[in-house]
């Protein structure tokens, strides 16, 4: 069984790779270059996620509603995932969730504080992916977003998409 | 208690399918990225040789192992704990060269490549060519320069998956200037 840290190096090494590439191309980067990359990153994040949640929920019975799948996610799903449950989930009741994590496990060998900020957004792309793909999966489409104020605490938005 | 060791190694094996599945979403973005099978190897072999030279402090920090003596040593070391601690998996050392430079480890499974079934369109894909650039990175990092490479491959229907090591210098550290 893999080992947790192999995730931790191989997705700081996605991240510098995805980086460099877009630079080398380029030359130097803008935010257009960057929005590539975080696209990139969250879309690779998103494969992983339906893969994940497709062989959690395996056995589980079928969710009673969205907050139901949201709780699961917060709890099981993010426990397994990033090794601790989101320590607040708050909705509006109308489709959009907050999750917090206050140690958000991709964040806590950047910095904590306010050292790196500006770096945090890269390494958050994937993992935003990663809910992105479990809710898909599991019949939600969603817009994902994350922020940081204080590494390694932060907020993840889910926006359910109604059709 | 028994609740407890499921949870335990049901939490190792969600790890492990994390960082397989991340695997198999960067080995099929290179693809995309990249023209050919060739390209996408030494890619793979050159990211995990950055993941080599860090990962190596995690190790030496985490199984307080002390220097190696000779080639051999490193072998078992490898095999024996660096494996076992970081893929759950204990290969076995075995085709030692006559002048004891060159080893191969078989692994009877690997566990990058579970649920990966290779297209035919990239039959010279070597998939898990990552590790091979993370054990020259690490090893470099303890002064030794050594080549891996696959030599079998379950993927490409080999019976097992062989990775050849063969040591080719010791690297001088480089001391700081003096006051001479």
């Amino acid at each position: 069984m893999a080992d947790e840290s192999l995730f931790d190096f191989l997705h700081m090494e996605i991240v510098s790779h995805v980086y460099k590439e877009q630079q080398n191309s380029k030359g130097e980067m803008d935010n257009k270059d960057r929005a590539v990359c975080v696209s990139v990153l969250e879309s690779m994040g998103f494969r992983v996620g339906q893969g994940l949640i497709e062989r959690l929920t395996r056995d589980s019975p079928s969710f009673k509603d969205e907050l139901d799948v949201m709780k699961f996610v917060c709890k099981d799903f993010w426990t397994k995932v990033f090794r601790r449950q989101v320590d607040n989930l708050r909705t509006n009741h109308q489709g959009t969730y907050v999750l917090q994590d206050n140690k958000f496990s991709l964040l806590t060998q950047l910095s904590s504080g306010k050292q790196y900020l500006d770096q945090a957004p890269k390494y958050l792309a994937f993992s935003c992916g990663i809910v992105r793909g479990a809710l898909s999966n599991l019949g939600m489409d969603s817009v994902v977003t994350a922020e940081v104020s204080v590494m390694p605490s932060c907020k993840f938005q889910v926006v359910i998409q109604k059709l | 208690m028994s609740r407890q060791s499921n949870r335990t190694t049901d939490s190792k094996k969600m790890n492990s399918e994390l960082f397989t599945l991340t695997y198999g979403a960067l080995v099929t973005q290179l693809c995309k990225d990249y023209e050919n099978d060739e390209e996408v190897n030494k890619q793979l072999d050159k990211m995990g040789y950055n993941i080599g030279v860090r990962l190596i402090e995690d190790f030496l920090a985490r199984s307080s192992i002390g220097r190696c003596q000779d080639f051999r040593e490193t072998a078992d070391v490898i095999a024996k704990v660096a494996f076992k601690m970081y893929l759950g998996i204990t290969p076995s050392v075995t085709n030692w060269s006559p002048a004891g430079d060159e080893f191969s480890l078989i692994l009877e499974n690997n566990p990058l490549v579970d649920f990966v079934e290779l297209p035919d369109n990239h039959s010279t894909l070597i998939y898990s060519n990552l590790l091979c650039g993370v054990l020259r990175g690490a090893l470099e990092m303890v002064q030794m320069a050594v080549d891996v490479r696959f030599a079998q491959d379950t993927l490409r229907g080999d019976n097992v998956t062989e990775i050849r090591m063969k040591f080719i210098k010791r690297i001088e550290e480089n001391l700081p200037a003096g006051d001479d």
